[in-house]
């Protein structure tokens, strides 16, 4: 099944398949977030800046595998803004089972969740493992190749807003080419981050074979949603790669969490796609395309690119060249006439 | 399992951060709004446009239907001969094409009358008695108004039949005469009294010998301008105005010979020119001093005609008309885009010649009244609250100062109904303020699914051109259905559960249907991400008092 | 039953006696026969209702242990050296969280430069870590401490660290009791996690602590302890009950009674020592031993009652606190606090380096004579080291030591 289909299926969808809800829509065609009685994973209270992007896919998420698991989901976490938000002493934000060990180690604590449940006979409970850029593809990496070489029955979700923003915003292996952090300062010749691809860790997870991998991101809630549920509907390792904003690392307004992130898909600068036993088996399409330089304008760790008036074409076309090699490989235009 | 104390701070209770209330972080605050969207803004008869497709795209078509009679009693009529000027503001137009407003207000027009539905009823009689002069689409308008609010309404019609302009000046292929007639019946059931062929010469002495408190004068503008062109036979120069009555009241259609020349470019012209067709004239052909862009008539009104198979001769001035011929002088536009004569004439063979050059109104019963004052345009002039000079007296339509188009006229009725409601109480009618305009820039218009635009079906040409069928069709409820979801419902909350979904701090409360929503200022934040993801921009930030 | 069998293979058979639900391993020497049993064993269908999990690393390991263990099943895993260093995190982490996860130490040494054999190095690496730490003498105690291990660790919700000593035990073969499973399941309660993973009835485990109750969940990990060591020796007395021997519980004097000279050590070495003791005594010299069963909590009352008498103590230890001498030694001053005797420290044994009869009797005697410096080392090779210093002077750098003294004394020795 693929995102779309919930449209064709809808004979006058003309509002409501991009929103949240609509009182058009049949009530089974509603997101898990346009429902009064949603788990509210992390509830109110939590302490993360406002317009995080963050809280928001993580509760979007984990509010949709409590629906998809008929709500026996434990949640393990690793070290960083989620966990440092939702959990200071004397409050918690989660209302689903949940535990924080280290911040290199979630996957592996999640691994031992699910044979803790397993060999309890409880393999109804289903566990989800969570963190941030930083805690995913670099200090976490290790545990986490571990756990899909295994192939445990965990669902690992990184919530990428693209370098350690708990600890004040440095550089980490998903941090873009080009942008502004306290250890990439925009400096010297070649200001911010260096060019390549970074740590792209979902085509990695798709190296080990595993079940499913998908990327999602914050502004396409009823993508994500799928995508959760159908993560959630498989055994086995599961990866799912969530670009979220982070108005205070990347310098953007609060109220343009979801404006940002829906901008680095409509760019082509972050691809929407699944894949299944390594094989990508469907990408997202771009609706209404923008050039790299919409995304990245707006964001204050891009700024040195538009200095004093004077843009650096030259990175510009760097970076739009990434996301034209996106447009490509994952075919998000369609142009070719060819769905992958 | 047995139930043991948590490890001490460690291991927390669930749910507990609700104590810590978020709220005081805030610095904004988001409050939901109804911006006013830019269709309902345009219409001339103030029609709250969001409002009754907003009923029609859940299939409540009864609940739409009486959403349009509040300000218009003839949507049946409007869906055809509006030129929906509410489309051209459309924001859909900026994403793919305008919704097709008017033709989801025939829909529901047209089942209203299929389905024989009544104008709500009205509120109790007031024993105040109003005259109305002229039964045109103001008058009508007005009369509905009238009777609904409980005053005793009584037309009087100087001609043989009520609908003026819509059935003296519309064709019936672009507007048949049994839905005229069912949605004038539709008023007249309400109570209003109506007598034709009645000329009222003095509008004070009848008010005061029929006990009106106040009179509304809706007598329209139907006196053909002329203009002096040598001829060898003036009879055969016709007025548009008078061509389209006769198609209505004479015994047998005009005879207009094989050649047909109308001159000019508004909607009367290509209304006569197309009559001209239908009534069989081989070759009609329109002359026009100046440019296509600049003719005044509709563009799908040219359109229509020229599929017909009319032909139209731009920069032209016909200069004198010899037996089956006219001589015509080129014109060219001037730096200011103004035709000048060129001094180049040509031939072009007619034979006979219509007038479609506009209309002045009759005053011939206005200018004695003491008080009314007349325009240099040769209309009447009324004040903010659309009373005439003559306390008592309120004019509208195609004789004061506006557009004239039936939906000016209508809104016209509308506007001076109230006024005449609020003399009668001896008070004031004060509008309500209005509310900011949903332009595009308010809106998030990523959410909204591409959807082109639906096509109303047309006549095929053959009886188009032989036939008074009507030519352009009605949109089954599938099309009129999705039509009316293509409504971005700017400026008005449509529960799309957005500002629900996207907060960070759950902080927006859903009432359930048809209720909206709540912030929750305990925990909201202020982020004001509800604001920039709500698709049709309904809500908007406003600063704390810190 | 008695069975003459390695020391690794009795362990694992031990823990599996114990009924793990979640072992996780990952290979590293000398723990790994101990794991490999516990493979065996959960692959031939021995070892029921247990996942046995592969790992990455040891840092996984004891992660996957974390998780497991919060979700309530009883965990295992087992390291050594290198591999308790790259747990290190988890370790004050499973600790922290109060998880009653139970792990094999194999100690070793701590490179570099790189051994791979036997001393007390790791262990003493992570004493402040949270864990309670347990040596065993014997391999036969090193299967009843595991035994008793999962019973101190669940009824504390404090994980425990049993550390047998590398090679001379893990790959000792020797005759050994392995415990029956009635016996064992009537000693040991299924396991009755205080928090849990659970969705009928959810928690969040792992708060961030600030400054307001960080302190005060430290004095609870603190009191943990102090309870532990009431528990250690009534789980002991319990485990004699129902086995019929003697084993774990805080401090094992052994020939103490009426000894000027007491000398303490740790784990497997307390072995050869009893032998000196026993052949000293019937010479006539007044001399004992404790074995320091439990190292954390650090049994002080016990240790002082067991030791105030003497008139001098000599503590061997298989760690060197770098820069300052003995880690056991210094524990020992806190324990004479108030009554201060001589506390020799003794380095012996690192990297592996048999500890022999004739070395401690010549330790021994000059003990006796108080003529003993604070801090020595046993059979240090002063030739090599002499040559190195003198290097060290001539060149103010000389390159690693490690490199020059095998040059000096190695294999690859110079002949000059």
């Amino acid at each position: 099944m693929k995102p779309q289909t919930n449209e064709q299926k809808i004979k006058f969808y003309q509002k409501g398949t991009f929103t949240v809800g609509n009182r058009l829509i049949d009530p089974d065609q509603r997101l898990v977030q346009a429902t009064t009685d949603r788990s509210n994973a992390i509830t109110s209270g939590h302490r993360a800046c406002q317009g995080c992007g963050e809280a928001l896919g993580a509760r979007y998420a984990l509010d949709a595998a409590m629906v998809a698991t008929d709500k026996q989901l434990v949640a393990v976490n690793a070290t960083g803004c989620l966990e440092v938000f939702t959990t200071p002493y004397p409050e918690t934000s989660w209302q689903i089972p949940w535990m924080h060990s280290l911040f290199g180690n979630a996957a592996a604590v999640a691994s031992g969740v699910a044979a803790a449940f397993r060999v309890k006979g409880r393999d109804n409970v289903r566990v989800i493992a969570q963190g941030g850029d930083g805690g995913t593809t670099d200090i976490g990496f290790g545990c986490l190749s571990g756990m899909f070489e295994r192939n445990d029955d965990v669902l690992y979700i990184c919530y990428d807003n693209e370098a350690y923003m708990n600890t004040g915003v440095q550089r980490s292996s998903a941090t873009p080419p080009a942008a502004r952090t306290a250890t990439t300062p925009a400096m010297g010749s070649a200001p911010g981050n260096v060019f390549g691809t970074g740590k792209n860790v979902p085509l990695i997870a798709m190296a080990h074979n595993i079940p499913y991998v998908a990327t999602a991101s914050v502004a396409d809630l009823r993508d994500l949603e799928h995508k959760v549920q159908k993560a959630m509907g498989i055994r086995g390792s599961r990866y799912l790669h969530v670009y979220v904003t982070c108005p205070l690392g990347f310098g953007t307004p609060s109220s343009d969490a979801i404006k940002i992130a829906r901008l680095a898909v409509e760019c082509g600068f972050y691809p929407l796609y699944e894949a299944e036993y390594g094989v990508v088996t469907h990408t997202g399409t771009i609706r209404k395309k923008v050039p790299v330089e919409d995304y990245l304008r707006p964001q204050a760790r891009f700024a040195h690119l538009f200095k004093g008036g004077k843009t650096d074409v030259e990175t510009i076309a760097r970076l739009q060249a990434m996301c034209d090699a996106n447009i490509k490989r994952y075919n998000l235009l369609r142009d070719e006439g060819v769905v992958a | 399992m047995t139930h043991q104390p948590h490890p001490f701070a460690i291991t927390l209770d669930v749910g507990t951060s609700l104590a810590n209330h978020t709220g005081s972080w805030r610095t904004n605050r988001p409050v939901y709004v109804d911006r006013i969207p830019p269709c309902n803004n345009q219409c001339p008869a103030g029609e709250d446009i969001q409002s009754w497709l907003f009923h029609a795209e859940s299939g409540d078509y009864r609940h739409s239907w009486d959403e349009i009679m509040k300000n218009n009693p003839m949507p049946a009529v409007m869906g055809r001969a509006c030129y929906h000027s509410c489309e051209d503001v459309c924001n859909r137009a900026r994403l793919d094409s305008s919704v097709s407003i008017h033709a989801v207000e025939r829909f529901l027009g047209d089942l209203a009358i299929k389905e024989g539905w009544k104008a709500p009823p009205g509120a109790p009689a007031t024993g105040k008695k109003v005259l109305v002069v002229g039964a045109g689409p103001s008058g009508l308008a007005c009369a509905y108004h009238l009777a609904r609010i409980g005053h005793a309404v009584t037309i009087v019609e100087a001609g043989p039949l009520a609908g003026g302009m819509m059935r003296f000046g519309i064709p019936k292929y672009r507007l048949p005469r049994d839905i005229l007639d069912a949605e004038v019946k539709r008023i007249l059931d309400l109570g209003v009294t109506l007598k034709l062929n009645t000329k009222v010469e003095d509008i004070p002495g009848l008010m005061k010998s029929g006990g009106y408190d106040a009179c509304f004068a809706a007598i329209g503008a139907h006196l053909a301008k002329r203009v002096n062109i040598p001829s060898p036979d003036a009879g055969r120069i016709l007025d548009a105005v008078s061509l389209l009555r006769d198609m209505e009241t004479g015994a047998e259609p005009p005879k207009l010979g094989r050649r047909v020349i109308i001159y000019g470019g508004g909607n009367t012209a290509m209304d006569a020119a197309r009559t001209a067709k239908r009534l069989g004239a081989e070759e009609t052909v329109i002359v026009y001093r100046r440019t296509r862009a600049q003719m005044p008539a509709h563009s799908f009104e040219v359109d229509e005609a020229v599929e017909e198979g009319i032909m139209i001769h731009w920069l032209r001035t016909i200069k004198q008309m010899d037996e089956h011929s006219f001589v015509v002088e080129k014109m060219a536009l001037n730096k200011d885009g103004w035709p000048e004569p060129t001094g180049e004439f040509e031939t072009i063979e007619g034979d006979t010649l219509i007038l479609a050059l506009g209309q002045d109104v009759d005053l011939g019963i206005l200018d004695k009244i003491p008080g009314v004052k007349v325009t240099k345009e040769k209309t009447v002039e009324v004040d903010r609250n659309m009373m005439t000079g003559f306390p008592g007296l309120f004019a509208g339509g195609d004789m004061v100062p506006a557009e004239r188009t039936i939906t000016v006229a209508v809104g016209h009725g509308k506007k001076a109904a109230r006024h005449i409601d609020a003399f009668l109480n001896g008070t004031t009618y004060v509008k309500p303020a209005k509310h900011d305009v949903a332009t595009f820039d308010k809106l998030n218009t990523w959410y909204y699914t591409d959807a082109d635009g639906s096509q109303q079906p047309h006549l095929d040409m053959l009886r188009r051109r032989t036939t008074f069928d009507e030519v352009v069709g009605g949109l089954d409820e599938t099309n009129a259905l999705y039509e009316a979801r293509r409504c971005l419902s700017c400026g008005n909350c449509f529960e799309c559960d957005n500002c629900f979904g996207v907060c960070p701090d759950n902080s927006v409360i859903k009432l359930g249907p048809g209720k909206r929503f709540e912030f929750n200022l305990d925990f909201c934040k202020g982020c004001g991400i509800c604001v920039t993801e709500c698709p049709c921009g309904a809500i908007k930030l406003v600063p704390e008092d810190i | 039953m008695l069975k003459q069998v390695e020391g690794s293979w009795a362990t694992a058979k031990a823990i599996a006696l114990c009924r793990p639900e979640v072992i996780c391993a990952y290979p590293i020497t000398p723990q790994t026969h101990i794991v490999e049993g516990l493979a065996e064993m959960a692959k031939s269908g021995e070892l029921q209702k247990c996942e046995f999990i592969n790992v990455e690393s040891e840092f996984a390991a004891l992660s996957v242990a974390i998780g497991s263990s919060g979700a309530g099943a009883r965990s295992y895993t087992a390291t050594s050296s290198q591999g308790l260093l790259f747990m290190a995190e988890a370790v004050y982490n499973a600790a922290g969280l109060g998880l009653p996860i139970v792990m094999t130490l194999g100690t070793r040494a701590i490179g570099a430069p790189i051994n791979i054999w036997n001393d007390h190095s790791d262990a003493m690496s992570m004493r402040d870590a949270g864990w309670i730490q347990l040596f065993a003498e014997t391999n036969q105690e090193a299967v009843d401490l595991h035994i008793q291990a999962f019973k101190l660790a669940e009824q504390l919700s404090c994980p425990v660290m049993v550390c047998v000593d590398g090679f001379i035990l893990t790959h000792a073969y020797e005759r050994i009791d392995v415990p029956e499973q009635e016996q064992v399941d009537a000693f040991l309660p299924p396991f009755e996690p205080i928090q849990v993973l659970d969705p009928a009835s959810p928690v969040s485990i792992g708060a961030m602590v600030g400054p307001d109750a960080f302190s005060e969940v430290r004095y609870l990990a603190h009191y943990k302890q102090l309870q532990a060591l009431e528990l250690i020796p009534e789980i002991s007395k319990d485990f004699e009950k129902q086995f019929g021997r003697v084993s774990g519980g805080l401090v094992r004097p052994y020939k103490t009674e009426g000894a000027d000279t007491i000398v303490i050590a740790l784990g497997s070495v307390i072995g050869t020592i009893k032998d000196v003791v026993d052949e000293l005594r019937e010479q006539g010299v007044a001399i004992g031993c404790v074995d320091i069963c439990a190292f954390r909590p650090f049994p002080l009352q016990a240790l002082d009652a067991a030791i105030r008498h003497a008139k001098r103590i000599v503590v061997v230890e298989k760690s060197l606190a770098v820069g300052m001498g003995g880690v056991v030694a210094s524990h020992v001053r806190m324990a004479l606090r108030g009554h201060p005797l001589p506390v020799y420290t003794v380095i012996a044994g690192l990297g592996g380096r048999s500890i022999i009869k004739p070395s401690l009797h010549k330790l021994f005697e000059k003990a006796g004579r108080d003529d003993l410096e604070d801090v020595s080392f046993l059979d240090l090779n002063w030739d090599a080291i002499n040559r190195e210093v003198a290097r060290m002077k001539e060149t103010r750098r000389s390159g690693p030591h490690a490199e020059n003294i095998l040059r000096d004394v190695g294999p690859t020795r110079k002949v000059v």
